[in-house]
């Protein structure tokens, strides 16, 4: 058998994980490993300007792929910049291992140079962490690390690993475990055939029935799945932000996403439903607006994963426990084989109040003869880039506009941070993506404030040649927050304008890229196609918007889901 | 409503800042938490008395089962269950306090394990209403230092958490 040090058996146990890319930055306590990375060229590197965008990197690529990404920092401070990065992935359940140098054994407990407790610091944010404790015992710990960060509900596990473990002249016999063993730890694998039944008894009887889907049904790659089971059924489906691309969102079924910024017709449909069909989704605040005013009149078929995000806000009438595949395929040869069939009458006076909410409002914005408002520019790059680009956001209207203008067909195309809101995480995002997807478009829809939050990444892009194309809507304000102090606080915009922001242009250019600013309405379109041309090139488009341009609808605080601003001046 | 819940742990280090990071993450309470290894040197058993909402308890009991280092765990008061908790207390003893505290004890069941000229060391098992119970009896005035080990609990019964 090999004999390998631990920092090789480490970079082995990534090459037999099938590791392609790792995300990183090199300091004391990973030399080591960054030694054995040297010495090998098949995990390749990738050197990030700042940790916390190589996390957003591994999350990005895992987001589009499906596949756990992969991160290694040093001790200290290192390590603790990857926290942003991790919780980011945990409240979205990314699959992820983040491998963390750490102080030689016998140091630790001492303050000694850049020790910190990253077991301790990280624990509220990550699936699980481990710790090597015997360097013979790494490749297992790596084959536990991403067996538990891929199954069930995925998330971020971290590897902290001392120094003294990955000492090069200590060296032990190789081999990669084919399996492991955790007692303790079994992720369901399929759904309650009992309750499987119950559900689709009642899917058959509804009268109003609503599918609300999220980003499980993308984690756990059941589009299809889902799509077969809506059209079976005939049902209108509405996804969260999470679950954007999860059913095809220009098919006549798709009522838009739903809950704060959703349409109009969604969250109407909600609160009118008598049956909810909720797949893959966890009843987030962002979505139910006050809980005790939730769809008064749904019952609720909850299927999920994890048994935690069951009945945690909203009670389930009918929980299902289990992976969204195996639970839609049953439900689906349940439907067909099912002598009852949806009640038509029913279902088509359903839709006919549906597409009168959707006629009275659905998706619409003033659009103004001379300023460019945000919502067109998301819409010309959705034709423009045939509506099959991923796209990445950052956080703030941007975010919001992008979701509600770009229409995704296919799942794993919109990669935004929805559940912790992490300002920074378009760029490094789009950059995981683009590094493993070269030959599509890869767009990152961001805004002043949140692009200076990881801008250190363009040098990244340089060293490693990905042409993204940076979509900054310019409107010289936290735009988010600035809302938030127009409808709540009488306009008073405390911090939320910014000074002295740079050359977005020089800047770019600086960095070695293209920059292009947009700022006349006539502009737009004949720009925007010359930068898309630039297929080799990071382009930055930086373009003025309009700076009172408010996100709409809107659900009133403390409301019901059917409680929305539809614009400045209406109220519903 | 106040539960019982006993857990069987990976005996490893770490598991147990993972279930008290818990409580204090998702605001749950902790009452008593007590924590020992088994029979099996490979696991724990760890009993915590909290109080919630049936709602709140079973979202307790969801994660922690989430956990991955929980590999069972009961909410006994779901069922007969039988709980106990150890409590040692100093108390001043002097002149005729000496015999009044000694037929308190005796009618508690408890055990005097320690004596000096001045002091009394006293024993006591049993459910912790019992324990409050003769708190109260020889009144917080006499009392030097008070140490509890919070609740341990078993099923009554056939019934038994293992593997």
């Amino acid at each position: 058998m090999e004999l390998l040090s631990g920092a090789e058996m480490l970079i082995r146990s990534l090459k037999d994980e099938g590791i392609e890319y790792i995300y990183g930055y090199p300091g004391g306590a990973a030399l080591h490993i960054y030694d054995a990375l040297f010495r090998q060229d098949e995990v390749k590197h990738i050197l990030v300007r700042h940790e916390q965008a190589a996390v957003h990197m591994a999350d990005g690529y895992a987001r589009a792929t499906g596949k756990p990404g992969t991160v290694l920092v040093t001790s200290g401070p290192g390590a603790t910049n990857t926290i942003t990065g991790i919780a980011t992935a945990f409240m979205d359940s990314i699959p992820m291992v983040v491998l963390c140098g750490q102080v030689a054994s016998t140091l630790i407990g001492e303050d000694a140079f850049q020790e910190t407790d990253m077991l301790g610091v990280s624990r509220p944010v990550v699936k699980h962490n481990l710790s090597v404790r015997h360097p013979e015992e790494i490749p297992e710990v790596i084959r536990k690390a991403y067996y538990i960060a891929a199954t069930g509900r995925p998330g971020p596990v971290v590897v902290d690993i001392p120094k003294d473990m990955t000492a090069p002249n200590e060296r032990f016999e190789y081999s990669y475990p084919k399996k492991v063993k955790l007692r303790s730890y079994n992720p369901a694998v399929r759904g309650h055939a009992g309750q499987i039944k119950k559900a689709v008894d009642m899917l058959m009887a509804a009268k109003r029935p609503v599918i609300y889907a999220g980003g499980g049904v993308i984690l756990g790659k059941a589009s299809s799945q889902l799509t077969e089971l809506t059209r079976a059924l005939g049902f209108p489906i509405t996804n969260t932000l999470m679950g954007i691309g999860c059913y095809p969102a220009t098919d006549k079924q798709h009522i838009g996403w739903l809950g704060m910024h959703g349409t109009y017709e969604a969250n109407m449909a909600m609160h009118h439903s008598d049956l909810i069909l909720c797949v893959g989704a966890r009843f987030d605040d962002r979505v139910t607006n006050a809980t005790e005013k939730f769809c008064p009149g749904a019952r609720i078929i909850h299927i999920d994963i994890d048994p935690a995000s069951i009945s945690k806000t909203i009670d389930a009438d009918v929980p299902i426990v289990g992976p969204v595949d195996a639970v839609l395929k049953e439900m689906i040869s349940l439907v067909k084989e099912s002598k009852e069939k949806p009640d038509a009458d029913a279902l088509a006076s359903w839709w006919k109040q549906i597409e009168e909410w959707r006629a009275f409002h659905g998706m619409r914005y003033e659009t103004s003869p001379d300023v460019i408002k945000p919502q067109e520019v998301v819409e010309m790059l959705w034709k423009l880039t045939n509506g099959d680009a991923f796209v990445t956001s950052d956080v703030g209207q941007h975010q919001m506009f992008a979701a509600q203008y770009y229409k995704f067909d296919k799942p794993n195309r919109w990669i935004n941070s929805g559940g912790l809101g992490t300002m920074g995480f378009g760029l490094p995002a789009a950059m995981g993506i683009k590094l493993t997807h070269p030959d599509h478009e890869v767009l990152c829809f961001t805004g002043e404030g949140s692009i200076q939050m990881n801008i250190q990444e363009l040098s990244t892009c340089k060293q490693y040649d990905l042409p993204v194309k940076i979509i900054n809507l310019n409107n010289q304000a936290l735009g988010m927050v600035k809302q938030w102090q127009d409808m709540n606080y009488e306009s008073r915009h405390a911090e939320s304008y910014m000074e002295s922001l740079p050359d977005f242009i020089k800047l770019a250019e600086a960095y070695g890229h293209v920059g292009v600013r947009i700022d006349r309405k006539e502009d737009l379109e004949p720009k925007l196609k010359e930068v898309l041309a630039m297929k080799d090139k990071l382009v930055f488009v930086d373009i003025y918007v309009d700076r009172f341009e408010h996100v709409y609808p809107m659900q009133v605080a403390r409301g019901s889901m059917k409680d929305m601003w539809l614009s400045k001046t209406e109220r519903v | 409503m106040r539960r019982i819940i006993s857990v069987l742990l990976e005996n490893e280090p770490g598991a147990l800042s993972r279930v008290v990071g818990l409580f204090s993450q998702r605001n749950y309470n902790i009452e008593t938490l007590t924590v020992a290894p088994t029979e099996d040197e490979t696991l724990s058993r760890l009993t915590v008395t909290t109080t919630g909402s049936d709602k709140v308890i079973e979202q307790i009991t969801k994660q922690l089962n989430k956990l991955i280092e929980v590999v069972k765990l009961v909410d006994l008061t779901e069922g007969a269950h039988i709980e106990r908790e150890l409590m040692l207390v100093k108390l001043k003893a002097t002149g005729s306090q000496r015999a009044e505290i000694k037929r308190t004890v005796d009618i508690f069941r408890g055990q005097i394990v320690d004596v000096t000229s001045s002091v009394y060391t006293v024993q006591l098992a049993g459910n912790s209403e019992k324990l409050d119970g003769f708190i109260q009896a020889v009144g917080t005035s006499g009392i030097l230092e008070v140490v509890r080990t919070g609740v341990s609990g078993i099923a009554r019964g056939e019934k038994v958490l293992s593997l």
